[in-house]
Parts: C-alpha cells; sequence; structure tokens
C-alpha cells in the first residue's frame, strides 16, 4: 500500500504538469479587452493539482497518511483475478458494442457474467439475457427514442422499426 | 387574502379530471425517468414536451410541471438502490444513500428521501406563492461576481466533504475542475484540452460519464473486492413498524430538512444555478454544522435529507425566475420555458394579469404534484427493495450493464463510454488510496457554470480581484467560503490548544 500510494502520487504528479503544458496550448495570461486566457483556469487548476500532489508526497515522506504506513499489499492474487475479470468482461463488453451491436453485446455480456463467474442456472441466464436487451429496446429506442449502437445487426431491427412506427 | 382566494381558484383547476390525470401520469412517469441511470428530469420534460400539444396549454404545463417533481424523486431511487446517481441533481443523496443501502437500510434512505422531498418541495412552493416578486428581484441583482462566489462557497464545502485529507481533497476538486473544462473554450472558441486529438472530446466531458465511472463501475469494482466475488444478498426490508421507526428518526433531522429547503430554493432561484448546486451545498452545510461530521459518506441520513430537500425545494425555485421574469433557473424550466412560448403564454410579470388560470391553475398543481409524487414513491418502494434482495451476481451485470447504456444515453457517443469506463478503473483504484471522489464529481458538475463567471467578473475589475470584495452579496459570500477553507486549520490548530501537554 505504501508503495502504491507513492507511484499514485507521482503518476498524478506528471499527469499534472502534462495537464499546464496542453492548457497553455492556449494564452494563459492577461489579454487586453478580453480577460483571461482561455487556458488560464485549466493552468492554475494543474498547478494547484501539482502542488497538491507534492504534498501527497511529503506526508508520504513523513508516514502521516494511513496509506504511506500500510506495509499490506494494494491487491492480493484473489483481487487482481476479480478485478481483471471484471474489468476484462466489461472491456469486452463495451469493444462488442461496435461490432454486434448492443443487443447483442448486452446478451454475451450477461450469459459470461451469470452463468460462467456467478454459476447460475442456464434457465435464469437465459431469462435475463433476453429480457434486459428487451426491456432496454423497449424503453430506450422505443419510448425514449435513444438510439443504442447496433453495429452489423443495424438492417435487423429495420422491419422491428417498421413496425412501430 | 388575494393569494389566497387566486391558490384556491388554482386549485379548482388543478383538480379538473383531466388535470388531476395529467399530473397522476406525469408523477409516475417522471418517477422512472428519474430512477433511469443517464436520464433526469431535463430529459423527460424534454422527450415528452411534444405530446404535451394533444391537451389544452394549462394542462401541458401541468403535466411537465409533475414529470419535473416525479424526476427530482426518482434521481434519488438509482443514487440509493445502484450508487448510481440518476442525474447531477441527485449526486449528493449517493454520498449517504448508498452506504445506508449498502448497510441493509435502503428502506429507510428511501423513506427518507421520499419525505425530505416532500418537506423541500413543500417548502419551496409555500415560498413560491408567498414571495415570488421580491425573490426574484433579489435574485435579478446578482451579476458574475455573486455566481462565482457562491460556486466558490460551493467548493469550499468540499474541503469538509473530503474526509481529513486536505491534498487529496483539493487534488480531486482541482482535477473535476479539469476535466470542467475540456472542449471548447466558451468566449474564445478555441479548442481546449483536446488529448490526443480524439474528436471526442470537442464535446467536453459529460458529468455523467465521471459520476458513473465512479459511482457505478468503481463502486462496483470496490464491492467486488470486499465481497471476493462471493454471492452476497444486500439485507433490506419494508414494513410499517421500520417505516415508522424512520419517520421517528426523521423528526430529528427538522434543522436539516428547514436549511435544505431554504438553502435550496434561494439557490434554485438564481439564474443558471439550479438544483444541483443547491443540493451539494445543503449536503455541505449539514456536514459542517453536524456535531458528528465524520459520520458522512458512512450512511447518515442526514446526508440523505439535506440534498433531497435542497434538490425538490430548488427545483420549484427554478420556476419562479422562469414564470415572472421569463428567465430560466434550470435547464429544464429553460424547456418548459420553451414550451410556455410554443403555448403562446409569454413568461414574465404580465403572465400573472394575463393569465391568472394557467399560473395560479400550475403553482396548485405543484401542491398536488408534490403529495402525489410522494404517494407515488412510497407505494414503489417494495419493489425497490426486492431489486436489492436478488443475489449479487445477478445484480451486478445488470447494475454494469445500466452503467455502460447510461454512459452512452446522454450523448450518443460510444468514446464517452470508454471514456466512462478509464474514470471507473482509476477510480476504483484511487479510491483504494483514500482519494475522495466526490469532490471530483461535483466539481465537474460546478466548473462549467464557475469558470464563465470568474472571467466575467475579471473583466468587469480589469483584473482586479478586489470585485469579490466590493461588491455587499459577493462579498459575504466569499467571506463565508474563506472561513469554509480555512475551517480544516483552525480545527486543527484548536484540537493542538486543547490537546492537555504531558507535563499538564
Amino acid at each position: 500500500m505504501r508503495m502504491a500510494e507513492l507511484v499514485m502520487g507521482l503518476v498524478m504528479g506528471v499527469f499534472s504538469l502534462y495537464l499546464m503544458w496542453k492548457s497553455a496550448e492556449l494564452p494563459i495570461g492577461w489579454i487586453a479587452g478580453e480577460g483571461p486566457g482561455g487556458g488560464a483556469w485549466p493552468f492554475w487548476l494543474a498547478v494547484g493539482m501539482l502542488m497538491s500532489c507534492i504534498a501527497i508526497v511529503i506526508r508520504w515522506a513523513k508516514r502521516i497518511t494511513p496509506e504511506s504506513r500500510s506495509e499490506a499489499p494494494f491487491m492480493d492474487s484473489r483481487t487482481i483475478e476479480m478485478f481483471a475479470l471484471n474489468t476484462g468482461a466489461l472491456v469486452g463488453m463495451v469493444g462488442l458494442f461496435h461490432i454486434i451491436g448492443a443487443y447483442g453485446a448486452i446478451p454475451a455480456f450477461l450469459i459470461f457474467y451469470l452463468r460462467f463467474m456467478g454459476r447460475h442456472s442456464w434457465r435464469l441466464t437465459g431469462i435475463f439475457a433476453v429480457a434486459t436487451p428487451v426491456f432496454m429496446f423497449l424503453f430506450f429506442e422505443i419510448a425514449l427514442q435513444k438510439t443504442l449502437p447496433k453495429g452489423f445487426t443495424e438492417p435487423l431491427f429495420l422491419p422491428i422499426f417498421d413496425f412501430f412506427y | 387574502m388575494e393569494i389566497l382566494s387566486l391558490l384556491l381558484n388554482g386549485f379548482a383547476v388543478a383538480f379538473e379530471p383531466l388535470n388531476l390525470f395529467l399530473i397522476v401520469l406525469g408523477c409516475t412517469v417522471g418517477l422512472f425517468i428519474g430512477a433511469m441511470p443517464g436520464l433526469g428530469s431535463v430529459n423527460g420534460v424534454a422527450i415528452l414536451l411534444p405530446m404535451t400539444f394533444l391537451v389544452p396549454p394549462t394542462g401541458a404545463i401541468i403535466f411537465l410541471g409533475a414529470i419535473y417533481y416525479g424526476a427530482m424523486y426518482g434521481g434519488a431511487i438509482s443514487s440509493i438502490m445502484l450508487g448510481i446517481p440518476g442525474a447531477s441533481t441527485a449526486v449528493a443523496t449517493t454520498f449517504d444513500g448508498r452506504p445506508m443501502a449498502l448497510k441493509g437500510d435502503a428502506d429507510k434512505a428511501l423513506v427518507a428521501a421520499a419525505t425530505a422531498s416532500f418537506v423541500g418541495g413543500s417548502v419551496g412552493v409555500i415560498l413560491f406563492t408567498l414571495f415570488a416578486p421580491p425573490l426574484a428581484e433579489v435574485a435579478l441583482t446578482f451579476g458574475a461576481p455573486e455566481i462565482f462566489a457562491l460556486m466558490l462557497m460551493a467548493f469550499a464545502t468540499f474541503v469538509g466533504l473530503g474526509g481529513d485529507d486536505i491534498p487529496k481533497t483539493l487534488f480531486s476538486i482541482c482535477i473535476g475542475l479539469v476535466f470542467g473544462a475540456v472542449g471548447l473554450d466558451i468566449i474564445s472558441g478555441e479548442p481546449r484540452l483536446i488529448f490526443g486529438d480524439i474528436p471526442g472530446f470537442f464535446h467536453g466531458i459529460n458529468f455523467l460519464v465521471l459520476a458513473i465511472g465512479i459511482y457505478g463501475i468503481a463502486e462496483m469494482l470496490w464491492t467486488i473486492e470486499v465481497s471476493q466475488g462471493d454471492v452476497m444478498i444486500s439485507q433490506a426490508t419494508l414494513n410499517i413498524k421500520r417505516i415508522k421507526a424512520t419517520l421517528r428518526e426523521l423528526l430529528g433531522t427538522w434543522k436539516t430538512m428547514l436549511m435544505g429547503s431554504f438553502l435550496g430554493y434561494f439557490v434554485g432561484i438564481l439564474p443558471a444555478a439550479g438544483a444541483t448546486p443547491g443540493s451539494l451545498m445543503a449536503y455541505g452545510v449539514a456536514k459542517t454544522i453536524a456535531k458528528d461530521p465524520s459520520s458522512f459518506g458512512k450512511g447518515n441520513i442526514n446526508g440523505v435529507v439535506a440534498p433531497e430537500t435542497a434538490n425538490n425545494a430548488a427545483s420549484t425555485g427554478a420556476m419562479l425566475p422562469m414564470l415572472t421574469l421569463g428567465i430560466p433557473g434550470s435547464p429544464t424550466t429553460a424547456i418548459l420555458l420553451g414550451g410556455m412560448v410554443i403555448w403562446g403564454l409569454e413568461p414574465g410579470p404580465l403572465v400573472f394579469t394575463n393569465h391568472p388560470d394557467f399560473v395560479w391553475g400550475f403553482i396548485a398543481s405543484l401542491y398536488v404534484a408534490n403529495l402525489f409524487s410522494l404517494l407515488i414513491n412510497v407505494a414503489f418502494i417494495p419493489s425497490f427493495i426486492w431489486v436489492l434482495r436478488l443475489p449479487f451476481t445477478i445484480l451486478a451485470p445488470i447494475i454494469f450493464v445500466l452503467c455502460i447504456v447510461g454512459g452512452f444515453v446522454p450523448t450518443l457517443d460510444m468514446h464517452d463510454v470508454w471514456l466512462m469506463l478509464i474514470f471507473g478503473v482509476v477510480g476504483y483504484l484511487m479510491r483504494k488510496l483514500d482519494y475522495p471522489m466526490a469532490p471530483a464529481v461535483l466539481a465537474i458538475v460546478l466548473g462549467p457554470l464557475a469558470e464563465p463567471a470568474l472571467r466575467q467578473s475579471l473583466l468587469m475589475s480589469g483584473g482586479s480581484f478586489s470585485i469579490f470584495f466590493t461588491r455587499p452579496f459577493a462579498g459575504v459570500i466569499i467571506v463565508i467560503a474563506l472561513i469554509l477553507i480555512l475551517l480544516p486549520l483552525l480545527k486543527i490548530i484548536y484540537d493542538k490548544k486543547k490537546k492537555p501537554t504531558p507535563a499538564g
């Protein structure tokens, strides 16, 4: 935990410097007749971030915070496994949104999560894998007219839209 | 007496069968739209505005007002049940509402939120009835320096929100404000902070992307770590005995309710402020004045009551400048204003004399909508509780799906979904190191309001910060903000002095 506290402070410090540099692409000083330049607000906020990171590292060195004193691991092997499985499944689902669309990706994610991670029955898995996208479609696409991504499955939905409109 | 008589006439309009039906329908629809992550009152009112052309103008605005109220109630439901704020107005409700649900007190949190919403809405509508014109005049005197001072005061309360680690809290505020600055510079129109020249950054970072990332994805990853993937069923029950006990406990929060109602109402009146800053400020003030501020963020009922009273009072307050001056106080009232213009009802001082049936019918409908929102909300609590009883391995993927869809819906851009995932993962890692995430979410909401106010103020004063101290309203607010910022420091000094020396 102690090492993670330092690494996070340093990474965020570097990110603050990047933000300062990026903000300075626009003027950060006073422009006559216009007031503060467009980059001033984010630039000085990034300075504030950097100062906070410096304070975090100083407090780490002085072992002031509980995290800077803790010798416990940041993540144990079981946590790493759960973290990787969940984030992997999420990344997979969002990636599939681009290819097979929401109505293919959501059932795929639910089948993986409910059947293989949650070890629920095929019956329950099937009910959720079918009912969730049907509800999503009726609520978002038909009731609220908010279109979700459909990828290459787009033409399959045209007859359904013809039916409703 | 004249007001009372006009109000009674208004009730006669509101209780017409068609209008009463529209109120009940509006409250129910609004409740479900508000409860859906990614959708708030503004979405509900905007989407259903065209449908109101089927009914007379008075019925139309009564219907939209009821949706507005219902959605304000509904926003708390996803905050409490799923830990995902449905809209920015319900962000602060997540801080204590979600921990209460995780402790098995979801019913208590939902009843508290519904009751607080009712109190806030009632106080708001009473103030609306009594003090509409004079309060609108005071709010109109607020210029950019006063608005910025108000924003600074909101940020100052964040310092108290984040717990004891001040540098991490300040970091969280600053990064939230920087993310709020991504997009196009509002004055020059030039692109700003377009990371990697990715086109998705041109429309800025929607606050929901960060909010759902932090309170949806990161929260779920955290819960999965705590449960270690085991089947975890949230304990939640609802019965008359528990409702009675909750109502008794709520009696003890009357000070918070009144503070939230008045603060929320006044902030709601301010043009371009609305319910979000009101609810955040109310949460901050409730924590600051509490006897046990450390219990906030861990399931303190006052942490649910304060933002919920404030956001409902503010939603009523926001209608005041809309109706009396034709200036909307929030995005939702801006759409309502548009509707009024389409219906041929020109908002402004003359609307009270030219269309008294419409105005007073609308005001009376707010009383009725507030009551129906409470009843409908309470009636649905058992269904919401049922959701929590689902095994965690069923609830988790459903919440993940709602997060992803909720992140996509506001902008219909997959870029935002990826960004939300990144925020979720980084937010989870930062949370493990005790970085407070709430101030970042609050800052991204308020940043786009604060920056133009600061720049306009400095332009007015030729670059001098003295403008914030020389104007009476701004000066008072800035001084309060500075006291709030310095409060942790003063507390440390006080504690050190109080601590007895080893010799003593």
